[in-house]
């Protein structure tokens, strides 16, 4: 028996690919142009991303039928502040070196529209069980495309991976440095994020010509 | 069977093929087509794209064949030292300077070119669509804003991500919105910024003398400013030198004369719009004036970092660094620049002035030729459509006050209503 039915696996694969929240849908960008200029903070947000989203999914489900639809909107607010805020206690005691890079970027992740854009459009009205899937599938969609974006822009930039140099060393000048590579300033800044997230929009959309909209 | 009449022959055998819109691009590159336009009224004028084109690059080759001996020029006085009674043809107009300048700026122009062709090519394979000539002009450009030592495979990765990222992706050619020569520009501007800013780059060979005993330095006129070495400068420079070109510098930027020579070319060839050209040397001049006038009220302090560029001569501006080339070949771009008549006259003040401003607030970077461009080029249709606004707006308010005699009395109000 598979472990997911079809219905509840499309939950989750949905927002990797055809439905994605940045590519497709747009949101979350100012965190993917903000923080992917590192693959290891990129992969932080996503995992933090992941966290706020599939429990406070959860949480919402729970409470969809108790919270007055007047002020659905603070609810929802108060639920992902308060899973931030733990998030960012966790980083600030574990990884302090890390939550400083990521800065205020954590803080705001309670602004970013996927979160309150699944909230509402989905934790509301699905039960428990769907509502964890989506918010982990969705969570997963944004995480991809940052780490993609985190991945070129540390690669082309720095010339590392996690922090570990790839191509050599560029101050001693051994492995490509040594004729004549050098790194790519551009990719450091974060109009570099907007070009390549466009270029990743770009691919997905020439490999599967039904997501391009009419103009 | 004449070369022209084979070349006919092969085309009409790979007509609809996948590989047609290659074989074509060079075809009527030399030859003008066989065959005429079956449907439609169409005008009939020499001037199509590819001759505009083959205008600008006429232009352009001035500049280049100053650039390349001015490389060398700049190459051997910088070891030899400036000569003494300096004369055009005994000192700059030599075979060792025209050689070296030959092996230096011949590759750029090469791989501009191979780059930047190679991959209009493959677009147009991939789309089907015959191959624009849009690029001719981007890869003379290019060679002309660079400063003379940028490694080549820079430059190709500068030239790919502005041919796909600043034209391709909008459309190809006549579609960008930013000028593909000063996307390609500002890219090697982030992305290597050590390679295109310093004192050691505008010189032949300073770079990798950096540090050694037979150290170099070509600080460009702007770069001694940027400084406040003001009279050091004028003492190795004078103005007849930077209006002639006998500077440091990007590749074919430094001739003001030969820029002006060749905007009266593209003026009276009716290419360029004079109205940019002028409109953007007098918005540098306001902007010049201003700083001026700043200095000479004192209310900058000689120690501040930007007293050097303000305290300049406004007009000077125009005779040093890219701004000249910018409003001549770069600004009056039909593509990216304002098409409407009053647009293009705030366009063009608004380049020359931001040029001048950012030239002298870049903190690391004594120019800002580029950046003004590409800001104006991002706002031309905004300027475009407020000036068509505007147009519209006058012409109904005229029609508002205008009378209208209609041929049956009673049908005024009718008839106004109508119109609008």
């Amino acid at each position: 028996m598979a472990l997911l039915s079809k219905k509840d696996a499309n939950l989750i694969l949905d927002p990797l690919a055809d439905n994605n929240p940045i590519t497709i849908q747009v949101l979350g960008i100012c965190s993917a142009l903000a923080i992917t200029a590192e693959l290891k903070a990129s992969v932080v947000m996503a995992l933090s991303v992941i966290f706020v989203m599939g429990v406070g999914n959860v949480v919402i489900s729970l409470m969809r039928n108790l919270i007055p639809s007047k002020i659905r909107i603070i609810v929802q607010l108060v639920v992902v502040a308060s899973l931030v805020i733990m998030v960012d206690q966790v980083l600030k005691a574990f990884a302090y070196e890390l939550s400083k890079t990521l800065g205020v970027f954590i803080g705001l992740i309670i602004t970013n529209c996927i979160i309150m854009g699944r909230f509402e459009a989905f934790a509301l009205g699905n039960g428990v069980w769907r509502s964890f899937l989506d918010g982990i599938g969705n969570a997963l969609g944004y995480g991809v495309i940052l780490i993609i974006v985190g991945f070129f822009r540390e690669l082309l930039g720095s010339g590392t991976l996690f922090g570990i140099p790839v191509f050599g060393d560029p101050v001693a000048k051994t492995g490509l440095y040594s004729i004549g590579y050098e790194n790519n300033g551009f990719m450091i800044i974060p109009p570099a994020a907007l070009i390549v997230v466009g270029i990743i929009i770009w691919v997905q959309r020439s490999r599967n010509r039904a997501l391009i909209e009419e103009a | 069977m004449g070369l022209k009449e084979k070349l006919h022959q092969t085309k009409l055998k790979y007509q609809g093929k996948k590989m047609a819109p290659a074989f074509n691009a060079l075809h009527t590159f030399l030859y003008s087509p066989n065959e005429t336009t079956h449907s439609g009224s169409h005008v009939r004028a020499v001037d199509d794209l590819k001759r505009t084109m083959n205008t600008v690059i006429m232009a352009l080759v001035p500049c280049l064949l100053f650039g390349i001996f001015n490389a060398g020029y700049q190459h051997y006085s910088a070891i030899n030292g400036f000569p003494e009674n300096f004369s055009v043809l005994e000192h700059f107009i030599t075979w060792d300077n025209f050689w070296l300048g030959a092996i230096t700026v011949l590759p750029i122009v090469v791989v501009s070119y191979g780059v930047g062709l190679a991959i209009e090519f493959l677009f147009a394979v991939i789309k089907g669509h015959e191959v624009e000539e849009g690029y001719l002009v981007t890869g003379m450009l290019v060679p002309l804003i660079v400063p003379v030592d940028t490694p080549l495979w820079m430059l190709a990765v500068a030239v790919a991500f502005g041919v796909v990222i600043g034209k391709e992706v909008f459309g190809g050619t006549g579609m960008n919105i930013l000028n593909p020569a000063l996307t390609i520009r500002a890219f090697l501007f982030f992305a290597y910024p050590t390679w295109m800013s310093g004192d050691k780059v505008w010189v032949h060979g300073a770079v990798d003398r950096a540090g050694t005993a037979d150290a170099i330095s070509g600080e460009t006129v702007l770069g001694y400013l940027a400084q406040g070495n003001n009279t050091e400068m004028f003492a190795k420079y004078d103005l007849s030198e930077m209006f002639f070109g006998f500077i440091p510098g990007s590749v074919g930027e430094t001739s003001t004369f030969l820029i002006l020579l060749g905007g009266l070319f593209l003026i009276f060839s009716k290419i360029a719009s004079w109205r940019i050209m002028v409109s953007a040397v007098v918005g540098s001049l306001a902007m010049g004036l201003i700083f001026n006038g700043i200095v000479a009220a004192e209310w900058i302090p000689e120690y501040s970092k930007f007293y050097g560029l303000m305290s300049f001569e406004f007009w000077q501006h125009l005779l040093v660094g890219g701004l000249a080339f910018g409003i001549v070949y770069m600004a009056t771009d039909p593509v990216t620049g304002s098409q409407t008549n009053r647009g293009k006259w705030i366009y063009g003040f608004l380049i020359g002035f931001l040029s001048v401003m950012i030239r002298v607030f870049n903190p690391g970077y004594p120019e800002g030729v580029f950046l003004a461009i590409l800001l104006m080029n991002v706002f031309a249709p905004t300027i475009d459509h407020y000036v068509v606004r505007g147009n519209v707006k006058r012409r109904m308010k005229r029609l508002k006050n205008a009378t209208i005699f209609p041929k049956v009395s009673g049908e005024v109000e009718e008839l106004k209503t109508e119109t609008v």
